[in-house]
């Protein structure tokens, strides 16, 4: 799954040489990638990388200062029924008069005008995604009333019940115990594999999402690394993107990144632990060959 | 209590029980109440500046409640809104305060827009009521949906699509409305208090939207119903019975609330137990 030789008439997201400047600082530099249909892509870096900034980029809520983002190839405002979108954080009063059930019919929807008069067929398929997200169980409750992990399953089911071609979600596994990560992860792979939409989320550790994800998008100081996370999860690609000594070290399946002491000390303690990758397919940004 | 004189009193009232139970319903769900606060008060020095200069108390009523809706929306954009909308609403008083000191008379008209004039309601005020009501709840029914979403979820009903800062302004310009619509009969005092109490005494009887508002509606009616009957036949003021009834409904609607969680945290403590292994 990790070869991208994508053609981006067929990409539902190409974010083309971005660049981003917010009140004098540079957010984003020379941001560069595109996502396929049905493909797991994780955007992963620390507070301030510029996760949320990109995302806000695809929501269109932002205007890249150079550069472009196409969703599915339209550019502009008119993104509503293309991408699901799930906020970090949703304050919830508990006494909210609205079941999980109506958040989910919500989906189907919320944006349009009257009273609504929901079909048989529309009950059906907010049954059927609740079942998809395994929400049967709460949907009549107050979705102020339930567990973060909970709350995440009915948002998920909004915004899926529209058939999004694009499914954006910042920091979903903030906030969750390591079972209800495992749990969420499980569920986000299923749904990308089974209804084709195109995951991108947020997180800063890559760790709980190795195994679903296709490719990352490494970001750190407002620039991208992007590949496969063994293209990405590199002592020297990493060192060159932080600008600084870094040192990857991979045990048990799982990946660290910390501070290298040197650069020469950190190098060759990490190489033996990469499996084998081409060494010409380095993964730095405009290196996807999207 | 239902002869001829007081037939507008209750059409009056009934109006602007179901347009505040309506309403009241997206207030309490956007925590709005301080917005609804604001707008009735501020708006009544618009009908004593339109008494001072002989103009209808309506129109300056109308005039600025949609001015101080617009501004508390626009400003409050980019700074906190409590602040915006406490800071227009003192402006407004101050206003209300100056027209009254420059106006020859106490106005009794004016007395009457701050505390309701329940018991005189002329045929004459209910056509523009009838009108500006179903305008209030036509826009409520059109953009229902919209409201809905992004007052519980903005930041998902922007990525809809959905323009949530128009959404404000839209809402503020409905309580606008309602307010206009309202406070030369009942005040600015019961307005604000049937634009809380009742829609936040149903969200402890439903989790359904649309039972909500229904039962908001029921609630103002009954409140407003007792109150000019009471008011009637104690020949006290309206007023009182309004905002103690709305106060009672809300408290029996918390003990409601709290009875029905204590009755099913019970019932789930009570198969937890036989649900364990017994070691």
């Amino acid at each position: 799954m990790s070869t991208h030789t994508t053609d981006v008439s067929d990409a539902v997201l190409t974010v083309r040489d971005v660049g981003v400047w917010l009140s004098g600082r540079e957010i984003l530099s020379h941001v560069d990638f595109s996502v396929r249909p049905g493909e797991f892509v994780g955007l992963i870096g620390s507070n301030g990388a510029g996760k949320t900034t990109l995302l806000r980029l695809i929501l269109g809520l932002l205007r890249p200062t150079s550069g472009r983002v196409t969703i599915a190839g339209i550019r502009g405002r008119r993104r509503a029924g293309v991408i699901g979108y799930l906020p970090q954080k949703v304050g919830l009063d508990a006494d909210v008069p609205l079941r999980a059930r109506d958040v989910v019919a919500l989906g189907l929807d919320g944006q349009r005008l009257g009273i609504p008069i929901r079909s048989n067929q529309q009950g059906e398929a907010v049954e059927e995604i609740l079942a998809a997200v395994g929400g049967l169980g709460f949907a009549d409750k107050r979705i102020g009333q339930l567990s973060g992990g909970q709350q995440q399953r009915i948002l998920l089911a909004h915004a899926l019940i529209s058939s999004p071609r694009l499914l954006l979600l910042d920091e979903p596994l903030a906030n969750l115990d390591p079972a209800s990560t495992h749990d969420i992860v499980t569920l986000l792979g299923d749904v990308c594999a089974q209804r084709g939409v195109a995951i991108v989320l947020t997180a800063h550790d890559m760790n709980p999402l190795l195994p679903v994800m296709d490719r990352i998008v490494y970001l750190a100081g407002g620039k991208a690394a992007v590949g496969t996370t063994d293209e990405v999860a590199r002592t020297e690609v990493l060192t060159q993107l932080y600008g600084r000594p870094i040192q990857v070290i991979r045990a048990e399946g799982r990946v660290l990144v910390v501070a290298g002491d040197t650069p020469d000390s950190a190098t060759p303690a990490a190489g033996p632990l990469l499996s084998a990758q081409s060494s010409h397919d380095h993964p730095l940004h405009g290196q996807d060959r999207a | 209590m239902f002869a001829s004189f007081m037939t507008n009193t209750w059409i009056a009232g009934s109006i602007i029980a179901v347009i505040a139970g309506v309403v009241g319903f997206f207030v309490v769900l956007r925590g709005a109440s301080f917005l609804a606060h604001a707008i009735p008060h501020g708006a009544f020095a618009g009908a004593a500046g339109a008494v001072l200069i002989g103009a209808d108390p309506l129109l300056g009523l109308g005039v600025f409640a949609a001015a101080g809706a617009l501004t508390v929306s626009f400003l409050g954009r980019r700074a906190r809104a409590d602040v915006v909308t406490a800071l227009a609403l003192v402006m407004m008083l101050g206003l209300g305060a100056l027209f009254l000191s420059m106006s020859s008379q106490y106005s009794s008209e004016v007395f009457a827009l701050l505390f309701g004039q329940v018991l005189g309601v002329s045929s004459l005020e209910i056509v523009p009521m009838v009108i500006l009501g179903a305008v209030c709840l036509i826009a409520v029914a059109v953009f229902y949906r919209p409201m809905l979403l992004s007052s519980v979820l903005p930041e998902m009903a922007a990525a809809r699509g959905i323009n949530v800062q128009a959404v404000t302004v839209l809402f503020s310009l409905i309580v606008a409305l309602a307010t206009t619509t309202s406070v030369p009969v009942v005040g600015a005092l019961l307005m604000f208090s049937l634009l809380v109490g009742p829609s936040a005494a149903a969200r402890s009887f439903t989790s359904r939207p649309p039972t909500a508002i229904i039962l908001s509606v029921c609630f103002a009616l009954a409140i407003v119903w007792a109150s000019i009957a009471a008011a009637y036949a104690s020949d006290l003021p309206v007023g009182f019975f309004v905002t103690a009834g709305s106060g009672i409904l809300y408290a029996i609607g918390r003990v409601w609330a709290v009875l029905l969680s204590s009755r099913s945290r019970r019932t789930g403590r009570s198969t937890t137990p036989s649900a364990l292994p017994v070691q």
